[in-house]
């Protein structure tokens, strides 16, 4: 219960921003809100199931295009944003039912290189994709402030849509059984735990919000490319997140998401040139002196089976 | 009374090594059967071959009538039968009540999570970890953690419990307590494989005797029968064992 308060108290504060700042202050808000939905779904499979994967740019790059090639066949937005996390969620349970067997940095390698292998697909089938020319989407005919407003709200309804599922997932029998796995996978299917279809589950919840909040994203910057929606960042980011919020913890994946960003924004403000060494500097020290994350407990600390 | 369990012709080799060399196994509902062996005898391995973590390479199981020897380990979990492990297993940053639940949850049939709740604390109270049920596993005493293995084991309903040295690195009062506790589970009519190194615990449950050596079962049979036999001296008990019973057949 309180969870579920907390829960409707940030999503509420938070929907009060455009009340508050300007399109700059929308426009990291929008950020934040994406940076959570990818933080949030790392920690399923990542956290919550103990398999470090980095698949997360692949589903955010799938769920970009799929929405970016039906928005140029004059399908409507919001459906081309649903149909994203329909073929995110898909390619998830199709990949992880041949992966999710690898353990530890096995896993952790295959998943790094499906976002490689779907850029290098996007480059060849340019009649499709646009290839490494990118795609345009519609230019929706908003003002600037009306649309800034859109993509927030519609970034935060997803965050909170995420945020449920988790606290449903959480709650319910598949989330103890992932907790099972994730504890000791062996021991787990001894007592009855079909692990590999409850790990394809989860695999797939880490998938569709996250295959949303590309074809959002899409629709936020109206252009995309392969180098920049499978960009291996979208990888590694959400790890960072969950690792400084607290791995397996409810909030800790927002929290973090919030503290990166702001590291992110304020690193590069004072540090141009240098900015991405400064910022992955500051999390060596954020990670080495708070192992556990700033919610974490070595309660729930990550096994990460070899 | 039909067999529960039959192993026909059971081969399983790792490399060059035939671990498993045809073994050929059938148990009643009831019975405790211990299997008894040298280490490298093939114990874990044809625990291993029943509960799906293996493959054999050739025979079958039957359980209850049914093929299982290709189903997945889970699903032949949730089939009736239960293990532990030679070294405990434990959810280690899981409270006890909830590492019992996952057995009642996902093999034992209990519909809820609340339910499955319940019944491992009732089950925590009858193995004697009543006191420690709130308690993370990883803080559990190697016996307890054993004690634990079992309920785990119980929560499952099996019909067949595969008790994997259970009593291993125990002392004398402690493995009097696990031998209580078998015995307790033996009478709500499960049946039971126990795995063991310790003469004195198998005396003391086993309605039955299999001796395993290089894969193969070489002697089966009553406690008293199979502790005078030759070839199970010398394979596995020694002659010093034989001198203490006296005569050997």
């Amino acid at each position: 219960m309180r969870d579920w308060a907390i829960l409707a108290a940030g999503v509420t504060l938070f929907a009060l921003l455009p009340l508050l700042g300007g399109n700059y202050a929308l426009r990291l808000g929008t950020i934040f809100a994406m940076y959570a939905v990818l933080a949030l779904s790392w920690n399923i499979i990542g956290g919550l199931a103990g398999y470090p994967s980095f698949a997360t740019a692949a589903f955010f790059g799938l769920g970009a295009y799929a929405s970016a090639i039906l928005a140029g066949k004059s399908v409507p937005m919001l459906l081309a944003w649903a149909a994203a996390g329909i073929v995110a969620a898909t390619f998830a349970v199709v990949i992880g039912l041949a992966i999710l067997h690898l353990k530890g940095h096995y896993f952790a390698i295959a998943s790094l290189v499906l976002a490689e292998v779907l850029r290098e697909l996007t480059n060849s089938f340019a009649d499709l994709t646009g290839g490494g020319m990118g795609l345009n989407l519609p230019v929706l005919r908003w003002t600037v402030g009306q649309e800034a407003q859109f993509f927030f709200f519609a970034m935060l309804v997803l965050v909170a849509l995420t945020m449920i599922a988790v606290l449903l997932l959480r709650r319910s029998t598949l989330g103890f059984a992932l907790r099972c796995i994730q504890q000791n996978e062996d021991a787990a299917v001894m007592l009855g735990i079909g692990a590999r279809g409850c790990k394809a589950v989860a695999f797939m919840l880490s998938a569709v919000f996250v295959g949303i909040a590309g074809a959002i994203y899409a629709s936020w910057v109206h252009y995309i490319e392969p180098g920049d929606v499978f960009d291996v960042l979208y990888s590694v980011k959400p790890l960072v997140m969950v690792l400084i919020g607290g791995i397996g913890t409810l909030f800790g994946p927002v929290i973090g998401a919030a503290v990166f960003l702001l590291l992110e924004e304020a690193v590069w403000r004072s540090f141009l040139t240098i900015h991405a060494a400064v910022l992955g500097g500051l999390i060596v020290l954020l990670v080495l002196f708070l192992p556990d994350g700033m919610l974490g407990s070595r309660k729930a600390r990550l096994v990460w089976r070899g | 009374m039909g067999a529960l369990i039959e192993l026909d012709g059971i081969v399983r080799a790792f490399g060059g090594l035939r671990a498993l060399d045809g073994v050929s196994l059938s148990i009643a509902e009831g019975e405790i059967v211990a299997l008894i062996g040298p280490n490298g005898a093939g114990k874990t391995t044809l625990v291993n071959v029943v509960t799906g973590v293996h493959q054999a390479n050739a025979g079958s199981v039957r359980f209850r009538g049914e093929d299982i020897t290709r189903l997945s380990p889970d699903r032949i979990a949730r089939h009736g039968i239960g293990r532990t492990f030679q070294i405990v297993q434990p959810f280690p940053h899981m409270s006890v009540a909830e590492n019992i639940a996952a057995g009642a949850r996902f093999a034992g049939g209990a519909s809820s999570l609340a339910e499955a709740q319940a019944r491992a604390r009732a089950l925590a109270a009858e193995v004697g970890l009543g006191d420690a049920v709130d308690r993370r596993a990883e803080t559990l005493t190697l016996a307890k953690r054993k004690r634990l293995e079992l309920a785990k084991g119980l929560a499952m309903r099996p019909r067949l419990l595969l008790l994997d040295e259970v009593n291993a690195g125990l002392n004398a009062s402690e493995i009097d307590e696990a031998l209580t506790l078998i015995r307790a589970i033996a009478a709500r009519g499960i049946t039971i494989v126990v795995i063991e190194h310790l003469m004195k615990v198998v005396l003391a449950v086993a309605t039955r005797i299999v001796v395993l050596h290089q894969g193969r079962v070489i002697a089966d049979g009553a406690p008293d029968v199979v502790v005078r036999d030759r070839a199970v001296h010398e394979a596995y008990l020694g002659q010093r064992y034989a001198a203490s019973l006296g005569k050997v057949s």
